[in-house]
C-alpha cells in the first residue's frame, strides 16, 4: 500500500470488515474503521465491546481475524499504564521507540532527548522510570511511541489512570504534538467528554459492531471558544451507549 | 519545635542503645569465654579458649598451611559452583521460557531434587573415585538445584505485558532476552544463588571427608588425630567466614541489580 503524502487524503490506518471470534464469542463483527492521516479518531464502547480489540488488531498484535488491514508504517502505541522498562533509563526507555530503525547509539540518544523535551521532559533523561509521576511516566511513554514520528498512533486509554487534573494537561499535551507532528490517532476510551474533546469523529462500538458514528464540529479543539455543540454531542453519545440522562 | 527535635533526638539515641547492645553481646559472650578457660572452668581439651584458637590460626597462617588449604578448597567450591550453576540457570531458562522444555526436562527434575545430593556420597565414591571429581560434581550437584527452581520461577514471573511492549516495538529474541528477562529475573535468580552458595559451602565440608589429602577438610582431619581441638575450632571458623563473605558478595551484586528500585 503506497501513501500520498497529502494529509489530507493520505490513509494512516484502516480495517475492512474484519471478524474476530474468541471461541464462541464473537468479540468483532464487520467492523470497518478508517483513520486518515493526521486524522483524531476516538472509539468508545463500554466494557467488553470489543474496542480494545479493535486496537489491538490494528496494532498487529491480534493477528487471527478475518478481513483487511492495512496501516502506514509500524503504528506506534501507548497503553493504560506506562510499561517502561523500570530498569533502564527514561533516556534509553524512549529510544526503544527506535528499535524498527538501524540509526546509530548516539542518533538514538539525540532523539530520545528531543521527544522526551517534546513532552517537556528534557531534564528527566538519566531518571529511573520508577521515580517519576504518573503523569511523567505517561509521558514518557508518549515519547516513546512518537520519537519513530508514526504516522498511526494507537492511544489506550492513554489517559485513564491519571488524576483530573493531569488527565487535562496530558490532553493538551498530546493536541499540541498532534499539530506539530500531524499523525494520525485512534483513540480508545470510555470517557465521552475526553471523545468529544479531542477527536474529529467519535465511532461507538457495541458488542463488536461500530453501532453509530459522530462527526465532531473542528471549534471542539478550541477552549476559547465553548461550542453550544458539545452538550448535544455528549448527549448523542451518551445516548448511544445506553445511559440515560 | 525543640520538643518535637528532642524526640527525635530520643529515639535515634534508643536506637543506637539497641545496636550497641547488640554490638557488645558476643563480645561479652567471648570474654566470659576467655576468663572461664583462665579461671578452669571450662576444660582446655574440650574447648580451648578463644586466645588459644587464635593463636592456632596465627600459626596456620603463617607457615603457610591456610593459604594452601584455602587454595585447594576455593578451586572445588568455584569448579563446582561454576558447573552446577551454569546447568541449573540453563535449564531452569530453558524449562521458564519452553513448554516443551518444562514437559520433559522437569519432572525428572523434580525427581532428582527429591534426593538428598549427600546421601550420593557413596555412589559418587564408586562411580567417580576418591580424588578431586566427586568432590566439585557433589558441590555442582547440591548447587544446581536452587538455581534451577529459581531462575525457572523468576522466568515465569516476568511480566507479559512487557513482553507486548516488546512486540509493538518490534524487538528481536536477543533483544527481549537481554532488556526484560535478564533484568526482570536477576533478583530472584541472585536469591537462588545465595541458596546455592550456602549449600556448596556445606556440601565442602561433607566431601571433604571423603579421603581428603589437602583442604581445609584435610586440616580439620588431620587435626582430630592430633587432638588439636583449637585448629578444628578455627577451620570451622573459616568455613563460617567463607560463607559469609560470599554471601556478601551476593548480596553486593543484588544491591547493584535493584538499585533502579531506590
Amino acid at each position: 500500500m503506497t501513501l500520498t503524502s497529502d494529509r489530507r487524503t493520505g490513509i494512516a490506518g484502516e480495517l475492512s470488515h474484519v471478524d474476530k471470534w474468541y471461541g464462541e464469542h464473537h468479540v468483532l463483527d464487520d467492523v470497518s474503521v478508517q483513520i486518515g492521516s493526521g486524522e483524531i479518531v476516538a472509539l468508545i464502547g463500554r466494557s467488553g465491546s470489543g474496542k480494545s480489540t479493535v486496537l489491538r488488531v490494528l496494532a498487529g498484535l491480534s493477528t487471527e481475524h478475518t478481513g483487511k488491514r492495512v496501516v502506514a508504517g509500524a503504528p506506534a502505541l501507548a497503553f493504560q499504564e506506562p510499561r517502561l522498562f523500570p530498569w533502564r533509563d527514561v533516556r534509553t526507555n524512549v529510544g526503544y521507540g527506535l528499535t524498527r530503525t538501524r540509526l546509530s547509539k548516539a542518533v538514538v540518544a539525540e532523539r530520545a532527548d528531543r521527544a522526551l523535551a517534546d513532552v517537556g521532559l528534557g531534564d528527566r533523561a538519566d531518571a529511573w522510570p520508577l521515580t517519576l509521576s504518573g503523569g511523567q511516566a505517561q509521558r514518557v511513554s508518549l515519547a516513546r511511541a512518537l520519537v519513530a514520528e508514526p504516522e498511526l498512533l494507537l492511544l489506550d486509554e492513554p489517559f485513564g489512570a491519571l488524576d483530573a487534573l493531569t488527565r487535562l494537561t496530558m490532553r493538551a499535551l498530546l493536541l499540541d504534538l498532534w499539530r506539530e507532528h500531524g499523525f494520525g490517532v485512534l483513540l480508545v476510551t470510555h470517557d465521552v467528554d475526553e471523545a468529544v474533546a479531542l477527536a474529529d469523529r467519535v465511532l461507538v462500538l457495541d458488542e463488536g459492531r461500530v453501532i453509530h458514528e459522530l462527526a465532531v464540529d473542528d471549534a471542539r479543539r478550541s477552549p476559547s471558544d465553548p461550542s453550544a455543540n458539545t452538550e448535544r454531542y455528549r448527549a448523542e453519545l451518551l445516548n448511544q451507549l445506553g445511559v440515560a440522562l | 519545635m525543640t520538643t518535637v527535635g528532642s524526640a527525635t533526638a530520643k529515639v535515634r539515641l534508643r536506637q543506637r542503645k539497641w545496636g550497641l547492645i547488640r554490638l557488645a553481646s558476643p563480645i561479652v559472650l567471648l570474654a566470659l569465654w576467655q576468663l572461664g578457660s583462665a579461671l578452669g572452668l571450662i576444660p582446655q581439651d574440650v574447648l580451648p579458649a578463644p586466645s588459644l584458637i587464635l593463636d592456632a590460626g596465627v600459626d596456620l597462617i603463617k607457615n603457610g598451611e591456610l593459604a594452601d588449604a584455602l587454595g585447594v578448597s576455593g578451586i572445588r567450591v568455584v569448579e563446582g559452583l561454576v558447573l552446577g550453576g551454569v546447568v541449573g540457570v540453563a535449564l531452569g531458562t530453558a524449562v521458564g521460557l519452553s513448554p516443551w522444555f518444562e514437559a520433559t526436562v522437569d519432572p525428572p527434575m523434580q525427581m532428582l531434587r527429591a534426593l538428598p545430593h549427600l546421601g550420593l556420597i557413596p555412589l559418587f565414591i564408586l562411580w567417580f573415585g576418591i580424588g578431586e571429581l566427586p568432590k566439585v560434581l557433589l558441590v555442582a550437584l547440591g548447587v544446581s538445584f536452587p538455581l534451577y527452581l529459581n531462575t525457572f520461577s523468576a522466568i515465569r514471573q516476568v511480566d507479559p505485558k512487557l513482553f507486548e511492549t516488546a512486540q509493538v516495538l518490534g524487538f528481536s529474541f536477543w533483544q527481549r532476552f537481554r532488556t526484560i528477562i535478564v533484568p526482570s529475573a536477576a533478583p530472584q535468580v541472585l536469591v537462588g544463588l545465595r541458596q546455592s552458595l550456602a549449600i556448596a559451602w556445606l556440601t565442602l565440608i561433607v566431601a571433604e571427608q571423603i579421603n581428603a589429602d589437602k583442604g581445609i577438610g584435610y586440616l580439620i582431619n588431620n587435626a582430630r588425630d592430633f587432638l588439636r581441638v583449637d585448629v578444628i575450632i578455627f577451620g570451622l571458623i573459616v568455613y563460617a567466614m567463607l560463607g559469609i563473605g560470599t554471601d556478601a558478595i551476593v548480596r553486593a551484586a543484588e544491591r547493584r541489580a535493584l538499585r533502579y528500585r531506590s
